[in-house]
């Protein structure tokens, strides 16, 4: 497809500009002029709109094809929210009006907004406080990590470590690593969780907190979680809860009930806003009541009156972690969907969403190895090994489900699955849609044994074929 | 596929003696395992390392990953090629590729890691 410049003719517009009838003066100075004439596309009004309209076409998201990326829950995002968000009286607010002279009195309806879904989530996970500040998941985490390493701080502890399972999300190391503690990776057991022997061997002193994903990334709720929270707790670590697979659990059982004392949610995974190039996230964290003090500033606070405002006098907060109060067009959708579906939707959410993958994964287990996950809960991972031996490695599978109109799983994570592919089929697929898949994914595996040497060729049906992703790694050119 | 004369790790570096230093790399095994290898962070020279801390970390187009210190010491040169030229630890893991030298207070400390033999026998275990 040729680029809008290419399409570009010397004098082609598509704006007619009246005559010109007033004088025209130019204050600005010439520092701040330029010294050419900024280069710009002419083309005309139907050439915009059809170069714009193709593009739109070559979108691949969720309102078109099945998605089943794991650990990234692609469920479908209904539309419904987006009305909510594009209400003028919340788009024309803006974040600094809180802020003036009696302005909360202004804002009441947001600061409400943003108090209620803090109270929801709590409900949802059992925790005692949430800020609704980050702007993403490993926002979230890092949001997280500094309230433990603030709590320790205010103790006088010195705690050095953070321990995470091999099995959890591929950004917590970052985010321990980066408020400042030493990682120590636990492997994972024969069943796929946290090695429980392991774990007690790592654990001591210098352990600032263990952070969970939970179910992890293979799908598995670790069922020594009670043991876990407690042991940390009497040496004197603090829990941290990943909320990004909280799909599986929604009214099943809560984190803050669990015994963590820290958890992040992703609004645009669990509660249905659109992420991934769609739109931008949002990771509230949630504490237990030791941990409120240091929760990010400003916090909305419900006066005695009933009104809310913005409080930022609080001694030992972390401070400042975003601008303003987060995303706040997430947290109206998020909390939209959740007001909509209430306490048995939700449940409803977490029984589909278990009951799709364990769907997916009996039928395609018939052609692919599944090394963990007897009882998946809302995803699971296959390993491509089978396929590996015929040269068929994941990425080639990943490859061909593009031409069948559906986006490849999740590939080469966890780590700890040889030729993995992590699936997550979400509560919003049909069976019909989910019986597709199965027959696709069968179609891969037998055409792997018959003839692995045509998915080199993959995909073909893209405006572009396959990348070369190795000279897109090793020589970046990002200038053109 | 394993060259006898080196000393190997559980996490796949392997350690060659020369002129009483240590020279460390990653195993074919390992290469083999992150697949189209796209950067390499090399550790800095005349730092102090320990025993089991991350050296460097290497990206490949599945995964980044760590590679860690086989033996403690002091960094005393490391691999520059591997700045420009990445993929020589795919090409050549044991020669060309290695990551850097490490002067350790006691050589002989490396006859605590696996032998040849030992580290086949773990990988047949682990396959």
């Amino acid at each position: 497809m040729e680029l809008i410049f290419e399409k570009s003719r010397p004098g082609r517009i598509g704006v007619v500009f009246p005559e010109k009838d007033v004088p025209v003066t130019c204050v600005l100075e010439t520092k701040y002029k330029r010294n050419a004439t900024a280069e710009l596309p002419s083309v005309s009004e139907p050439e915009v709109v059809r170069h714009f309209t193709k593009l739109s076409k070559m979108n691949f998201g969720v309102d078109s094809n099945f998605y089943p990326l794991g650990s990234c829950t692609m469920k479908y995002n209904p539309k419904f929210t987006e009305k909510i968000a594009q209400i003028e009286d919340f788009t024309a607010l803006h974040p600094l009006s809180p802020q003036l002279v009696r302005g909360s009195m202004l804002t009441q309806g947001a600061l409400e907004i943003i108090s209620n879904l803090e109270g929801a989530l709590c409900e949802i996970t059992g925790m005692d406080a949430f800020t609704t500040q980050p702007m993403a998941g490993a926002h979230g985490e890092l949001a997280g990590v500094m309230l433990i390493a603030a709590y320790h701080k205010q103790k006088g502890n010195n705690k050095k470590c953070i321990l995470i399972p091999d099995s959890g999300h591929g950004t917590n190391p970052a985010s321990a690593a980066i408020a400042g503690y030493i990682v120590k990776s636990i492997p994972s057991d024969a069943k796929g969780v946290m090695d429980l022997n392991k774990f007690k061997h790592a654990l001591n002193d210098d352990v600032a907190g263990v952070m969970l994903t939970c179910p992890n990334t293979l799908g598995i709720f670790n069922p020594h979680i009670k043991e876990i929270t407690d042991l940390t707790h009497s040496s004197g670590g603090l829990m941290y809860y990943d909320g990004a697979n909280l799909n599986a659990i929604l009214g099943k059982v809560r984190p803050g009930d669990l015994g963590f004392d820290v958890v992040h949610i992703n609004l645009h995974k669990t509660f249905a806003t659109p992420h991934g190039g769609g739109g931008p996230g949002a990771g509230p964290v949630g504490v237990k009541k030791e941990l409120i003090p240091f929760l990010p500033v400003p916090r909305v606070i419900k006066r005695n009156d009933g009104t809310f405002a913005l409080d930022f006098e609080e001694e030992l907060s972390i401070g400042y972690i975003s601008p303003f109060y987060g995303n706040f067009g997430v947290m109206l959708k998020a909390y939209a969907y959740i007001l909509v579906l209430g306490k048995q939707g939700l449940i409803d959410v977490s029984e589909n969403a278990v009951l799709n993958a364990n769907y997916l994964k009996y039928y395609l287990s018939k052609y692919y190895d599944v090394p963990y996950g007897e009882n998946c809960l809302h995803e699971f991972v296959l390993s491509g090994e089978k396929q590996a031996k015929k040269g068929v490695h994941a990425i080639d599978i990943a490859k061909a489900l593009i031409d069948k109109g559906i986006h490849p799983p999740t590939v080469y994570f966890p780590l700890i699955v040889k030729e993995a592919m992590m699936i997550e089929p979400t509560e919003t697929e049909s069976k019909e849609t989910l019986d597709e898949f199965i027959s696709v994914m069968a179609e891969i595996s037998r055409l792997a044994e018959e003839t692995p040497e045509i998915f080199k060729t993959f995909p073909k049906t893209t405006p572009v074929g396959r990348l070369d992703e190795v000279k897109a790694a090793r020589d970046m050119n990002i200038s053109g | 596929m394993v060259p006898q004369e080196l000393k190997y790790t559980k996490e796949h570096e392997w350690v060659r003696v020369e002129n009483g230093e240590a020279v460390i790399g990653i195993t074919d095994h390992a290469q083999s395992e992150l697949g189209d290898i796209t950067f390499v962070e090399l550790p800095q020279k005349d730092t102090e390392i320990k025993k089991t801390e991350a050296l460097s970390t290497i990206e490949s187009v599945k995964a980044a990953s760590e590679v860690y210190a086989p033996l403690s010491g002091k960094i005393t040169e490391v691999n520059e090629m591997l700045n420009e030229k990445p993929e020589i630890i795919n090409e050549s893991p044991y020669t060309k590729g290695w990551i850097c030298r490490i002067h350790t207070a006691d050589i002989s400390e490396v006859n605590t890691l696996l032998s040849a033999t030992d580290y086949e026998i773990y990988l047949k275990e682990n396959e």
